[in-house]
């Protein structure tokens, strides 16, 4: 029989000073996700050892997974603790060990600030360039078969997921991530979008760009809504070669 | 939009966020939105899309300004589709449309389920977008460095500057990453900040919608308008953190909601011969059928569950089921293709295949109809709002705006599904030219005052934030979550589906309790200088809900009457047929606007007409067959009772 309690082990923390692990045990219930166990911790804030601690930081809104805020690093996993389900990784009451994000700045405990990944999103013009917002009638036709291509692409909720489990993302490389490269190809796609294709491309040639992926292929593996982010990296770096060998003709 | 509308109009622009603007509760709006572009030629308008609204809404909303959205409407999906949002397509390649709840046309432009998060993207691209222009001065010489929007993300309202003369000269906020506590000022501020779902604890919205900036700037002196007025969403997954919405479109698509007949069946939804279930939607309703409106569809579950004994599985819950669907010609991959992201959710989260089995739902909180009081400004010669006035959108203190979910504008009693995503974008539309407006008519802008202003309502607030951070040890017993855990649990039992006079009455009771409870809250975290510090901030998040929940108890109390969400078994005649006080909706009494006014003992209480300039009142009727259910009910009843 699955024990009656949920152990968690939290690594805590402020900013960049030194890290301490934490354990509590939580009642378990049924249908229980790691936020609900978080919740329980901020209603009782007292480790295994009887000792006071203060409530958790974590980040989270939607608690659905379409708003990428509650990603954290589960089991060695970055994923969010939304859809984390308590009875899929400790039907055995397991402990589950909970940490930060590890590429980008902790802000304190599991939160991190991802504020580099939404700079990225304007260093290649991630937004279709409509001329106001004021009437102009209908947007351009997009066949059925465009529409579910670009879907799944647009469903990106910059979590994190992707770029923490790639090697080649950490602080000490400009490289902007496989994301980007994929919403590069999203805005790339779109009838009146493509009017800015070049200067998109442009953006994923130069540092931080689509040379340096590694092609660790893990990004695509970890990716909660399953966006197909090394075929993107495949199309867009067909597109950049291509650019590469003839853009100066279209330059001129 | 908001932001958009101000950019456009050559004015600089301070967006600041709780959380990342890609990570707001929009996100979480599945189905679509309302359009009446009549792409499918079955005669649709913006006239009755209107109608609809209004009707939708037990004709509580003021009519002007919902004839301006509804008129507005297909020009804001055209837009939204030039953004490049990815709606979903008809064969030609123009946008497709779905049926929603409360109407018999085809109006519902959607991408794929995530609407919401995708109309979302689509403006903070743009904004994004703006993030990068440089701003101009009057001469066309660009200002090196100063972008047309700085954007701070992280950060919390904690108190509006107002000057001397009542008139709001912006802003004290928080930043959540440090705790540090900073003035911003402007022309105009507009709280475009989202609805209260949080104080009934579990709803379907997001963690971050307590309501905090809007109670702020009712403890400051906005009137909040219609409070009592609180959608419960038909169908949602009972969770132990939030409750999760299967969206509407389920229904639109051919979902059927029903129970087992037999109360005591313990089987398994998929087990269940047809001829064995209950489909009391399309029973009472047969020609709207499992696509009534929001609070029908709410209190006829609510009933046929909590007061008839039907169950699913033994569970207060009753089906809603698409498992019909995957047999038709379309098969599974047709069900998948168009509602693969709602059904997601139910895999995801309960761990049951939808499309092998029924899902098993029950109501939950899902939007607030009430907000922030607005102002608006009628366009005499067409009946609906003027299109630049700087009225629009402004609450009762000048120079502060409320848009979105934060005001109480559009869906008067009830709102139709599809109805939020163009509420809050049309309010944009409208408070964008309305700030620039008031901006204009200023003589003296905010830049120019003394920083004596801004710097002693900053030191207030600092002040407060410190006092609550010192709490710890001695008369500091009480548990801040749970406080709200509990006022949560009253709330979503008592001030829900059905309301009772006599339970109110406890629970404005209980929330004064609560708030003196408050004074006992714990900061249970040190807050130390420099750092974030989650439970102190939720602090004053908690107190902002208490103060919610009795805007929201006592507007239900005073009113005697059965209007939209507004429901009270008291008052409704078809349970009382020879009780004179159970008159249903009472137009002569009660077709007005509740407002409420803060005051240190609480909320104090007056009404507003409505303005119904355009079409007559009629019944809300959705061709409910009278009692059709009764004597199989009956004989149900007497079953189970053996």
């Amino acid at each position: 029989m699955a024990e009656q309690v949920v152990t968690l082990k939290i690594k805590r923390g402020e900013g960049g000073g030194p890290s301490r692990w934490e354990e509590f045990k939580v009642p378990r219930k049924p249908m229980m996700n790691v936020i609900s166990c978080l919740m329980e911790i901020q209603k009782n804030p007292v480790t295994v050892g009887g000792g006071n601690t203060t409530p958790v930081n974590w980040d989270s809104s939607c608690l659905e997974e379409v708003c990428g805020a509650c990603t954290m690093v589960i089991n060695g996993r970055a994923r969010q603790s939304c859809s984390t389900l308590v009875h899929e990784i400790s039907p055995n009451g397991e402990p589950i060990v909970l940490e930060p994000m590890t590429k980008f700045p902790r802000v304190r405990d599991l939160v991190v600030d991802r504020q580099r990944m939404f700079d990225s999103l304007k260093r290649v013009k991630a937004w279709i360039q409509v001329d106001g917002s004021h009437f102009l009638g209908a947007g351009p036709k997009v066949s059925q078969e465009d529409q579910e291509v670009m879907y799944p692409l647009s469903r990106c909720m910059t979590c994190g997921c992707c770029v923490e489990s790639c090697p080649n993302y950490n602080e000490r490389s400009a490289f902007m991530g496989p994301q980007v490269i994929s919403l590069v190809r999203l805005y790339n796609m779109h009838p009146s979008g493509k009017m800015q294709a070049g200067a998109r491309l442009d953006a994923i040639m130069g540092d931080g760009g689509i040379a340096d992926c590694g092609k660790a292929q893990n990004c695509v593996k970890v990716c909660p809504k399953q966006i197909p982010l090394t075929e993107s990296i495949a199309v867009m770096g067909r597109e950049t070669f291509k650019r590469a060998l003839f853009g100066w003709l279209l330059k001129g | 939009m908001t932001v958009i509308k101000l950019c456009e109009a050559g004015i600089p622009v301070d967006l600041l966020s709780l959380v990342p603007v890609k990570r707001s509760h929009s996100v979480c709006a599945q189905g679509g939105i309302n359009a009446s572009v009549n792409i499918k030629g079955e005669g649709d308008s913006p006239y009755t899309h209107f109608y609809e609204t209004v009707k939708g809404g037990d004709f509580l909303a003021n009519q002007p300004p919902v004839k301006g959205m509804a008129d507005a409407a297909p020009g804001i999906v055209f837009m939204l589709d030039r953004m490049g949002v990815p709606f979903n397509r008809t064969p030609e390649g123009n946008l497709d449309f779905r049926r929603f709840g409360g109407t018999l046309f085809h109006r519902t432009a959607f991408a794929g389920a995530t609407t919401g998060q995708q109309l979302l993207y689509a403006l903070d691209e743009q904004v994004r977008r703006w993030e990068t222009i440089t701003v101009e001065d009057e001469r066309g010489v660009t200002i090196p460095g100063e972008m047309m929007v700085r954007k701070f993300e992280y950060f919390d309202l904690t108190g509006l500057v107002l000057d001397s003369g009542g008139v709001c000269r912006g802003v004290v906020v928080q930043d959540l990453k440090t705790g540090e506590q900073m003035t911003f000022r402007g022309d105009a501020v507009c709280l475009a900040t989202g609805g209260p779902g949080l104080v009934f604890g579990r709803s379907t919205n997001s963690v971050i919608n307590t309501g905090s900036a809007a109670a702020i700037a009712y403890q400051q002196g906005a009137l909040y308008g219609n409070g009592e007025f609180i959608q419960v969403h038909p169908t949602a997954i009972p969770g132990q953190d939030k409750l999760r919405l299967i969206s509407e479109s389920v229904r639109g698509e051919g979902g059927r909601v029903w129970v087992p007949k037999d109360r005591n069946d313990r089987r398994l939804g998929k087990d269940i011969p047809e001829g064995e279930r209950y489909y009391f939607l399309e029973e009472r309703y047969p020609k709207y059928r499992n696509l009534v409106p929001r609070d029908i569809a709410s209190r006829e579950i609510f009933r046929t569950v909590r007061h008839e004994g039907y169950s699913a599985e033994g569970q207060e819950a009753a089906y809603l089921d698409v498992t019909h669907l995957t047999r038709t010609p379309a098969g599974k991959a047709g069900v998948r293709k168009k509602l693969e992201g709602v059904l997601e959710i139910y895999e995801k989260f309960v761990g049951v295949d939808p499309y092998e089995n029924p899902m098993k739902i029950f109501p939950a909180v899902h939007y607030s109809m009430g907000g922030l009081w607005v102002d608006f400004e009628k366009d005499e010669s067409t009946g609906s709002l003027k299109a630049v006035s700087p009225r629009n959108q402004m609450t009762n203190i000048p120079g502060l705006f409320a848009t979105g979910e934060a005001d109480y504008q559009y869906h008067g009693a009830n709102r139709l599904g599809a109805n939020s995503l163009l509420s809050c974008i049309y309010g944009g539309m409208v408070t964008g030219p309305a700030m620039a407006a008031w901006r204009e008519s200023r003589k003296e802008s905010a830049f120019d005052l003394s920083s004596s202003l801004f710097d002693s309502e900053l030191s207030r607030r600092r002040e407060e934030f410190e006092a609550l951070s010192r709490r710890a040890g001695g008369e500091f017993t009480v548990n801040p979550y749970r406080l709200h855990h509990e006022l949560g649990d009253m709330m979503l039992t008592k001030v829900t589906v059905e309301r009772h006079n006599k339970e109110l009455d406890d629970v404005i009771g209980k929330i004064k309790e609560y708030q003196a409870q408050w004074h006992k809250c714990a900061a249970l975290d040190t807050a130390m200088k420099g750092t974030m510090s989650q439970p102190v901030v939720f602090l004053r998040h908690l107190k902002g809900m208490l103060d919610l929940a009795e805007i929201i108890a006592a507007g239900a109390r005073a009113r005697e009457e059965c209007r939209g969400a507004h429901y009270k078994p008291d008052f409704d005649p078809e349970l009382h047929e020879n009780d004179p006080k159970a008159v249903g909706r009472d137009d002569a009494h009660w077709l007005k606007t509740t407002l409420a006014t803060y005051t240190p003992e609480g909320a104090k209480l007056s009404y507003e007409e409505v303005d119904v300039s355009l079409e007559k009142l009629a019944k809300r009727d959705y061709g409910k067959v009278s009692k059709p259910t009764k004597t199989e009910g009956a004989s149900a009843q007497a079953s189970a009772e053996k």
